[in-house]
């Protein structure tokens, strides 16, 4: 089993390596497409702005490859702006097409009474809308880290496996067939967050 | 709901974990890897880790070490200390940071502010305002680890830091850190009451109360060296101190 992160020029790649070895996987830091191919399972990660992201992910080569991993099944995980990157259409900084894996546009938060400030930054509560593996023994409403002012406004429903209470609501956690999300960061989330990660690593193609 | 974060600070400067009064008077108190792991087992909320003498050296923050600390650290990691370029910004979120802090170069490139925010997003750009209040008795903020006065008023200067694309606050009253002595309330309200990005209170903090007051002035978290480090209160103790005056907190089993 490998798993490959995908090295854009994005965030916190170093992190998430260490956070997936202590769940026992080898994860290599991959900055060429070509490392799908060996891929167990790829990781998404991404800290910064949507259309920067989409950008480089487009001249690194990224695209077709991580639509592809869809098609024949490879668990993915995006972490933070790297399950934002899922969507058709991001509206950071004038408006970016995503990769279109997960149906739906990233929207900036909109708070809803003046104590909820934007940025989100902080620990805040998971609730499972539904089990699923990638969320298994982890107890309702666990808290996890997050920090980011844009969130994922699903267009189908079904793809909606967590949401957390800010800013009216929004979802945490998206699946669409073996693309999975999580707009928090498993890798900094402590014990709750290496616990997704093992259940990400336990996927196969059909889950 | 939204955590109130309990914050742990670490100084650093030449190698090893330091502690001041009033921003003066450093004394090394042990290496910073030890104090990493232990907080990572406590499963903290947050670490800070502040390069306090890079700026003043003219360099940038040891990247080798961070990188190192980072790896140690399963919860979230901001670093500061010799942000002075976006590319600085890159290499620290690449060496395992999940947000930078970005405090003496925005007072002569407040562009860096808005370069590392468009580049990596707002949410992981914090910038720093270390502010004392002169002889006037009037507030102004300082760079360079307090050694420079700047003429500028740290209020307006957080409401621009904002505007530049911050996406927090983090907020030091220099002649309290260090005392024990409790936050600048004051300064805390008036500059959390200014914008509407986080703002995190340090400088001071001696007790759970203190920690209490700073929350209902306005901050979204508190952070604390010299509690943490040199008494027997633990972040630990204090979110269930908070939790029984009706602050949400994350309770850790």
């Amino acid at each position: 089993m490998t798993v490959v992160i995908v090295d854009y020029g994005m965030g916190n790649l170093s992190s998430v390596q260490r956070a997936l070895e202590e769940c026992g996987a080898a994860a290599e830091i991959a900055s060429n497409p070509s490392a799908m191919a060996r891929a167990s399972h790829v990781v998404l990660p991404g800290v910064g702005a949507f259309g920067d992201a989409m950008t480089r992910l487009a001249s690194g080569g990224w695209i077709g490859p991580l639509r592809q991993l869809a098609v024949e099944r490879v668990p993915l995980l995006g972490i933070c702006l790297g399950m934002q990157l899922l969507s058709d259409y991001g509206e950071e900084g004038g408006g970016h097409e995503g990769l279109g894996l997960v149906p739906g546009r990233v929207v900036r938060l909109q708070p809803a009474d003046a104590r909820e400030r934007v940025p989100h930054v902080g620990w805040n509560e998971v609730c499972a809308r539904r089990a699923d593996p990638l969320l298994d023994s982890i107890p309702p409403r666990t808290d996890f880290y997050f920090v980011h002012s844009y969130h994922f406004s699903l267009a189908d429903d079904r793809s909606a496996l967590a949401d957390t209470p800010y800013c009216g609501g929004f979802t945490s956690v998206v699946r669409a067939g073996s693309v999975t999300g999580t707009q928090f960061h498993p890798e900094k989330s402590s014990r709750a967050g290496l616990r997704l990660l093992r259940n990400f690593l336990a996927s196969r193609g059909n889950a | 709901m939204l955590k109130v974060r309990v914050i742990p600070t670490l100084l650093w400067k030449d190698g090893s974990l330091v502690k001041g009064i009033g921003f003066d008077s450093w004394r090394r108190i042990g290496a910073a890897m030890p104090a990493i792991k232990v907080y990572n087992t406590r499963d903290v909320d947050e670490l800070v880790l502040m390069d306090i003498s890079a700026t003043s050296e003219g360099r940038g923050p040891d990247l080798a070490e961070i990188d190192a600390l980072a790896r140690e650290c399963f919860v979230p990691l901001t670093v500061g200390g010799g942000v002075a370029t976006v590319e600085t910004v890159r290499d620290l979120l690449r060496a395992g940071a999940d947000k930078v802090v970005v405090n003496s170069a925005a007072y002569s490139k407040a562009d860096l502010i808005t370069e590392a925010a468009l580049r990596f997003g707002s949410q992981c750009v914090v910038a720093a305002i270390d502010a004392l209040r002169d002889e006037h008795g009037r507030y102004i903020c300082c760079a360079r680890s307090g050694t420079q006065r700047t003429d500028v008023e740290p209020i307006a200067w957080a409401k621009r830091l904002e505007a530049l694309g911050a996406g927090e606050i983090l907020l030091t009253r220099i002649e309290s850190d260090g005392t024990l002595q409790g936050y600048d309330l004051d300064l805390l309200a008036q500059v959390a009451s200014a914008v509407s990005i986080p703002v995190i209170a340090a400088g001071g903090a001696g007790s759970y109360a203190d920690m209490l007051q700073a929350l209902r002035a306005g901050a979204s978290a508190v952070a604390a060296g010299s509690m943490f480090h040199f008494t027997e209160q633990t972040p630990r103790e204090a979110k269930l101190f908070l939790a029984e005056h009706g602050i949400a907190v994350r309770t850790v089993s």
